[in-house]
């Protein structure tokens, strides 16, 4: 009974709470006592609002026996991850130098999610100030895969993906950078999209590359996905990159199957080192689309080659600005110190950790006087390079269909060096140089049963197409599936 | 002082400003928090201004507007696109750990102010007019240190001179030119009381002739009019004893000391910081399209440059009268519609000198707003003279009984009989009488005593409740008595 309310989609969830087949609170209900019983063993969470939780349930569930509208995600309970703030909610980043901070306001795409009903219970795990590719780098604690817990769940929305997969959030938050929604969906199974930069407020997402910076949902179907962006998507005065775009009515892109569509498989994403058990998923992808129509082209994105140097030029660089105003001197971590230089340095040694201090340091590096024309401004040139990469591939094909991760998910640990650990984003990053829309889709599982995600690119604004091609792969590879450790009867 | 003066005979200044003027808008350059002076410390806050995570900025275009405006009145290049920059450093009461700020690309570019030094009119050119936010405040108590916020995030322009300047009085001419050029242009309140207007002097000598720059010290600090003569010329001195001691000025950043009337130094160059200037990824460019512009242009007031010397061409007022009267737009404002209530330029003058003396007298230093005659009554009365209705003397008299009634003048001269005698036909009689009833002094006269006409005539004002025509009174008396 438990797995059915926890394991069905946030659409289904939400007809059945407004049709009063079940109570909101029958649901947070059935979530908490799993993330209780379970997220010891998982790590997704960093913080639970159990209390709050079912006070916003009950208000639904009065809403409802009054008639009242409840909003599309009308007591569907969702998680955040740790790096957008939450009002009244603990927020740390996944930072120590954040232990225990409760912000006073709420981030624009958490308020939209409030009002459109959603049950918020609690704050997700991920790499220290969304900075990491496995949950490794978190300051609290791992979060492990829910189809193994040996290996990680990817990031930096960590916690954002395994609990999707581990049927402890109906639908998430998270953001991405450089592939932290989009890697860590495609090694947890589930679906995830990273939104056009611009199209969700940023504000009170903490931020990590300003520019690259977006926030977009993790669900379990490409249609619970689209609904949660319907929600959270459009102008906000408060965010000056805000689009005036608003995202009503994705949803009907979800039956317009994939006949006529042109599809774009950009070589440059299929010539390096590939797992062929991924190259394989990828193309079966494919084949769904043919199968439904869509005609395949082969395209070329010159520029791929250089979307990381530029990112860790651009990125960090961004970073070490962002991350000036922790200094203890308002909130957060302070250390104890004898003046004010250090005050700084042993506040910010004490508080980051060492993948944080590492981005600030290249970041500072790459700003300072004399070195920003050879560093910051030529990766900003390059980063325009690849941008027109995409336009002129747009102007051949509708979409792009790529691999998400050169392989599966990896074990925890086996990432020696940082440039291991960054080459794992390499199919990734590309997407928010550009400013585009990325969409992750479950296209299949390794021999060993790890999930596999195939990547779909899209025209900026153009969210439509990638849910219309998703949900065709979706539905022929078979979507999110459950991990079996994590049904009834499953060993956790 | 006359040391300097000796000095100075062999040695040049050379001086330029940068001034931060803080924009007069309701709300801060990047977030809702209000501005305002003396409010209880961090009571204008909000999560941008604290730098909380995950706040950003979104611009002011108020601020935006109120810039143009001072890039217009100076004749600067305005850029159709310019980024903000972050300029990082690390200090408790900038919350961000970076100033959001104009690097590379700034606003106004090549701009001028006029400046009148000894009546000379000199253009001061300006490098540049960039928009950033001002940081807040640290209060030391003791071994305790506070930060309070609530000027963190208010709207600035720099406004940064070429190294135009050769002395102390050039130096704060230009300081009182640009604080009645934004005063004027409503751009900003212009109070350095409140920390409105703040001025960094960099300040070097070179001996004259010599065509190369001499090392330059930055002061900073000088907050008001009298510290920006102060510090500078301290700091010419300081800099020519140094040289002529056989030293060598260093690089380096100075405090002004208003209290010791010294300075002190803060740091040298090699403790100069690196900012990591770099393009603000939170906000847009900004665009300024013909719209804007003409909606900019259009509200530039008659600048004060141009405006005094109209006053000295159109109305024939001197520089100091022209000077004094366009110190505040509002008194400038008052002078041109009295003038144009009066309907000819003629009066201009006399309108002139009775704001001047009676005007100002009146108001006792309070803001003309509090004037207590509209300027078409002070026309109208200032009309009544010229045309000889009533006396310079009664007119006095007319002016108080206006403020105390609020009356036009001419319908007080009416309803109090207070038109000047000028029909000699009507003071004869009565200047005769005067005669007879005084020998004595008649005698005097006619014995060589002229003086003694005094008596006569003030006899003829007296009788007349000062209503006779004073030059009139005076012929009149002189032609019966030497008859």
């Amino acid at each position: 009974m438990s797995d059915e309310l926890v394991f069905a989609s946030a659409a289904a969830t939400a007809r059945r709470i407004k049709a009063r087949e079940v109570s909101a609170r029958e649901v947070t209900d059935a979530f908490l006592a799993r993330i209780e019983a379970r997220d010891g063993a998982l790590g997704a969470y960093l913080a639970v609002d159990a209390a709050g939780a079912r006070a916003r349930a009950d208000a639904i569930d009065a809403a409802v026996a009054r008639g009242d509208e409840v909003g599309p995600l009308g007591g569907v309970p969702v998680g955040v991850k740790d790096v957008i703030v939450t009002e009244g909610l603990v927020t740390t980043a996944a930072s120590k130098i954040l232990d225990g901070w409760v912000p006073p306001y709420d981030a624009t795409a958490v308020a939209r999610l409030r009002a459109a009903g959603a049950v918020i219970l609690g704050k997700l795990n991920c790499d220290e100030f969304a900075m990491g590719s496995s949950n490794e780098r978190s300051g609290y604690r791992p979060c492990v895969n829910p189809w193994d817990p040996t290996r990680v769940p990817g990031g930096s929305s960590g916690g954002s993906a395994a609990a999707v997969a581990a049927g402890l959030a109906a639908a998430t938050l998270g953001t991405d950078t450089g592939g932290s929604i989009r890697q860590p969906a495609a090694l947890c199974g589930v679906v995830g999209l990273k939104p056009t930069y611009g199209r969700v407020s940023r504000w009170g997402a903490i931020a990590f590359a300003s520019s690259l910076d977006q926030i977009g949902p993790l669900a379990r179907t490409v249609e619970d996905a689209a609904l949660l962006l319907e929600a959270i998507a459009g102008l906000d005065p408060r965010d000056s990159t805000s689009v005036d775009a608003p995202a009503p009515g994705l949803r009907a892109a979800l039956g317009q199957g994939a006949s006529g569509l042109k599809v774009g498989l950009p070589k440059e994403y299929f010539e390096g080192a590939i797992d062929p058990e991924i190259a394989a998923s990828v193309r079966a992808a494919g084949d769904a689309l043919v199968a439904a129509g869509a005609e395949l082209r082969e395209v070329s994105l010159p520029h791929t080659k250089y979307a990381l140097p530029t990112y860790y030029i651009v990125a960090p660089a961004e970073a070490s600005s962002n991350l000036a105003r922790y200094d203890g001197v308002r909130y957060g971590h302070r250390a104890a110190a004898r003046d004010l230089g250090d005050l700084y340095a042993r506040t910010r040694a004490e508080g980051f950790g060492p993948e944080v201090k590492r981005r600030i340091m290249i970041g500072t590096y790459a700003l300072r006087a004399g070195y920003y024309d050879a560093y910051y401004k030529k990766a900003q040139q390059v980063r325009a390079l690849i941008k027109r990469d995409f336009d002129r591939a747009f102007e051949q094909v509708d979409v792009l269909l790529t691999p998400t991760t050169p392989a599966p998910a990896f074990a925890i640990g086996s990432k020696a060096t940082p440039i291991d650990m960054y080459l794992a984003d390499v199919f990734t990053l590309a997407c928010n140089l550009a400013g585009i829309p990325g969409l992750v889709v479950p296209s299949g599982a390794t021999a060993a049963g790890l999930p596999i995600g195939a990547q779909l690119l899209g025209k900026p604004l153009d969210e439509a197409t990638l849910v219309r091609a998703g949900k065709v792969i979706e539905d022929a590879l078979g979507g999110t599936r459950r991990p079996p450790a994590w049904t009834t009867g499953g060993a956790a | 002082m006359t040391e300097l003066a000796t000095l100075l005979e062999q040695w040049e200044p050379v001086i330029g400003l940068e001034v931060h003027v803080q924009l007069a808008t309701a709300s801060k350059a990047f977030s809702p928090s209000g501005v305002e002076f003396g409010a209880p410390p961090n009571s204008l806050t909000d999560p941008t201004v604290l730098a909380l995570p995950g706040a950003l900025p979104s611009f002011n275009r108020k601020a935006l507007e109120l810039a143009l405006r001072l890039g217009v009145a100076t004749g600067s290049k305005i850029r159709a696109r310019c980024r903000f920059a972050r300029k990082h450093y690390f200090y408790p009461d900038l919350p961000k750990g970076y100033q959001i700020s104009q690097y590379d690309e700034p606003l106004c570019e090549d701009g001028a102010i006029d400046v009148w030094v000894a009546g000379e009119r000199k253009k001061i050119r300006l490098q540049r007019i960039h928009l950033e936010e001002d940081a807040g405040k640290n209060l030391h108590h003791g071994a305790t240190s506070l930060v309070d916020l609530n000027r963190a995030g208010v709207p600035l322009c720099e406004v940064v001179t070429q190294p135009d300047l050769r002395s102390a009085d050039e130096a704060s001419e230009y300081m009182r030119a640009l604080h009645r050029l934004v005063r004027y242009l409503g751009v900003s309140e212009g109070d350095m009381e409140k920390g409105q207007l703040r001025c960094d002097a960099n300040v070097s000598v070179r001996r004259r002739g010599e065509d190369r720059l001499g090392t330059r010290t930055e002061l900073k600090n000088i907050n008001s009019f009298r510290f920006v003569h102060k510090a500078i010329e301290h700091e010419i001195a300081r800099q020519i004893r140094i040289i002529e001691g056989g030293g060598a000025v260093e690089r380096e950043t100075r405090l002004w000391d208003a209290n010791a009337g010294v300075s002190q130094s803060m740091r040298s160059k090699e403790e100069v910081s690196d900012y990591r200037y770099f393009p603000d990824p939170d906000l847009p460019t900004l665009t300024i399209d013909g719209a804007m512009m003409r909606a900019v242009i259009t509200s530039v007031p008659e600048l004060p440059a141009a405006r005094l010397e109209r006053f000295m061409r159109e109305y024939g007022l001197s520089f100091d009268d022209a000077s004094t009267l366009t110190a505040e737009r509002e008194l400038a404002d008052y002078l041109d519609a009295a003038v144009r209530a009066e309907g000819d330029g003629r009066l201009a003058r006399p309108i002139a000198n009775w704001i001047l003396t009676e005007l100002l007298r009146e108001l006792a230093g309070r803001p003309i707003a509090e004037a207590p005659v509209a300027p078409a009554a002070l026309a109208e009365l200032v009309g009544l003279i010229a045309d000889e209705t009533i006396s310079g003397k009664i007119a006095k008299d007319v002016f108080a009984k206006m403020i105390a009634t609020g009356d036009g003048a001419r319908a007080i001269v009416e309803r109090d009989g207070l038109r000047q005698i000028s029909d000699e036909g009507a003071l004869r009689p009565l200047a005769e009488k005067i005669i007879a009833d005084n020998p004595r002094q008649y005698g005097q006269y006619k014995a060589g005593k002229e003086g003694v006409i005094g008596f006569f005539v003030g006899q003829l004002m007296k009788a007349t409740g000062g209503k006779a025509n004073p030059q009139l009174a005076s012929e009149l008396m002189k032609k019966l008595l030497d008859a």
